[in-house]
């Protein structure tokens, strides 16, 4: 098993550290399935990693560290387990030699190498189950997927520790007491499941994406790390959607260093410096999207699992893939001007029957007026907001003021951008919507038309 | 591992579903032997609530709490795990109606 004695301690130092950069999530997933509990099994990988370090140097490398590790934190737990026993009543010993033998010996089973192999995913199903409330999961994700402490969570969404550290010890205790299994949902509730573990990954992107000057460095981190738990499901499980939402996240993200002005303040697509613009992130981000859009199924890697999956409504691409492919369309042009917005509208069409919001319908909106200018557009964001769904959303305020500026209709356009600065809640969003009230001109001649560009602000403007 | 499904509906909704449908429902949960115990109840001004206190036991009409939403039954299932749980609990009729609560029952600690 010794691969490397020679090897001096503080390389081995060095190299243990790299292991747990690297590897110490896939662990924690399956001593987790192992030892049946959170708390347990990550002091059972910290202990783990601790008796490597005091061994290799003795013993050397092994060939393959992640089963050492697994099987170290294994005996570790039983210790433990058995150490605590020492001190309590003696007619609990039975308990304790049936909760030792009750954790499965992970060198006993023949298909082992596939069940590590899943016990990541177990991890995010598990972190991601629907029974969890939305902040729950999206707080147990970053802390066992993405191993950031309750500190770093606590910084990223602004809020206090103690209150992250109370959400993640409830999740956790009732992931025990209502017993939430540690398993791959089956092939017909897959899509439904999947779509819990996107939405946590698409909120951890956002919340580090909307957000602007002060405290923006973090927050970035925080779109990296989505970006990379996408990054991980897609190779765990390469379905449509994963590959949409991957797709989507780059693509959004390919835009970070244009989107804001050398103030903080909001810059819009339309005028947007395209150069800016990460080139590399939108040719990865394109082709995800021609992956996740391709006729026939992609080729997973996951052998004998995969045709089971591959029947299953997650499959089918869905709403991640397709605004991953409009912001490809915008991601590909080479000026606001050259925009293809038929495209645009044909996407948001297909986008409207599989997810039939106002929010879509106004987006799809705002694309007709593009393709077929304002005069088309203003009626059916018209009905939209008589509909009252998107009474208190600013951008449909917004979108309307734009398009009756267009028009030459200004008192139309100030009262429009007036509600939806009354509405508005962030802060380079309000001075964009106040600059653009600004510029109105007086509504002396509606004749007198004076700009035609558009300058709209809406979802994917971001 | 036991898990409580109480059914909650709205005193107007209390027969959207015949009974006729929940007692062939419950047949069926019963038939696959994951049932351990289910009831419905009669409605909540038919309860009475209970309290002793300083050794004097007083009784009151009605529920403990008011709420929109009223106890109207339960189910006490055996499954594996919350999924298994939750899967059985869908089954309740009166889950397109009301809701239903999935609670894990827990063991009483011997220890005093």
């Amino acid at each position: 098993m010794s691969v490397d004695a020679d090897a001096a301690p503080a390389d081995i130092a060095a190299t243990v550290a790299a292991l747990f950069r690297r590897d110490s999530r896939k662990v924690l997933a399956t001593l987790i399935r192992l030892l049946g509990d959170f708390d347990l099994a990550e002091e059972a990988m910290q202990d783990a990693f601790r008796a490597a370090v005091e061994q290799w140097p003795r013993d050397g490398i092994p060939a393959n560290p992640v089963p050492w590790l697994v099987s170290a934190g294994r005996f570790k737990a039983i210790d433990g387990i058995r150490r605590r026993a020492r001190f309590d009543a003696i007619d609990e010993a039975g308990d304790v030699a049936t909760a030792v033998e009750a954790i499965p010996d992970s060198a006993a089973r023949w298909d082992e190498g596939e069940e590590i192999a899943d016990d990541p995913l177990r991890l995010i199903f598990t972190c991601c189950h629907p029974s969890l409330s939305a902040d729950a999961q999206v707080a147990l994700t970053l802390r066992e997927i993405s191993g950031l402490t309750t500190e770093e969570i606590a910084r990223a969404f602004l809020a206090p520790p103690a209150t992250l550290a109370q959400r993640i010890v409830r999740a956790k205790a009732k992931i025990r007491a209502a017993r939430i299994p540690y398993k791959v949902p089956e092939a017909r509730e897959l899509g439904e499941r999947l779509a819990s573990v996107l939405r946590v990954i698409y909120l951890v992107f956002n919340e580090g994406y909307s957000a602007s000057a002060g405290a923006s460095l973090t927050r970035a981190d925080l779109s990296a790390e989505a970006i990379r738990l996408g990054r991980l499901v897609v190779e765990l499980l390469p379905e449509r959607e994963v590959m949409g939402l991957l797709a989507l996240m780059l693509l959004q993200e390919s835009r970070r260093a244009a989107r804001t002005g050398p103030n903080g303040e909001l810059v819009t697509l339309e005028a947007q410096d395209r150069t800016l613009w990460n080139r590399a992130q939108i040719d990865e981000g394109v082709a995800w999207v021609e992956r996740a859009l391709a006729a026939e199924p992609t080729p997973t890697s996951r052998g004998a699992a995969a045709p089971a999956r591959r029947d299953s409504p997650a499959v089918r691409f869905g709403p991640y893939a397709l605004q991953a492919a409009i912001a490809a369309v915008h991601a590909s042009a080479a000026s606001a001007e050259a925009t293809d917005w038929a495209e645009i509208v044909g996407l948001y069409d297909v986008l409207v029957r599989l997810q039939p919001t106002a929010v879509v319908a106004l987006n799809r909106a705002v694309a007709v007026a593009m393709r077929d200018g304002p005069a088309a557009g203003l009626p059916l964001i018209e009905t939209l907001l008589a509909d009252g769904q998107l009474q208190d959303y600013h951008l449909a305020h917004a979108a309307r003021a734009d398009i009756c500026r267009r028009l030459g209709r200004h008192a139309d356009a100030r009262a429009s951008y007036q509600r939806a600065l009354s509405l508005v809640r962030q802060e380079p969003e309000r001075e964009f919507l106040a600059a653009r009230l600004r510029d109105l001109p007086p509504d002396v001649d509606p004749v007198r038309r004076r700009s035609t560009s558009p300058v709209i602000l809406f979802k994917d403007d971001r | 591992m036991k898990y409580l499904c109480l059914v909650y509906l709205e005193p107007d909704k209390l027969h959207a579903v015949p009974d006729s449908e929940c007692l062939a429902a419950s047949e069926r949960l019963r038939a696959e032997g994951r049932v351990v115990a289910a009831e419905a109840l009669h409605p909540v001004h038919t309860a009475t609530t209970l309290r002793l206190r300083d050794g004097a036991l007083t009784m009151t009409d009605g529920p403990f709490a008011e709420t929109k939403e009223q106890l109207a039954g339960f189910y006490l299932f055996d499954a594996a795990d919350l999924d298994e749980a939750v899967a059985l609990a869908a089954r309740i009729p009166p889950v397109r109606t009301g809701s239903i609560e999935v609670r894990p029952v827990r063991d009483l600690d011997p220890t005093p």
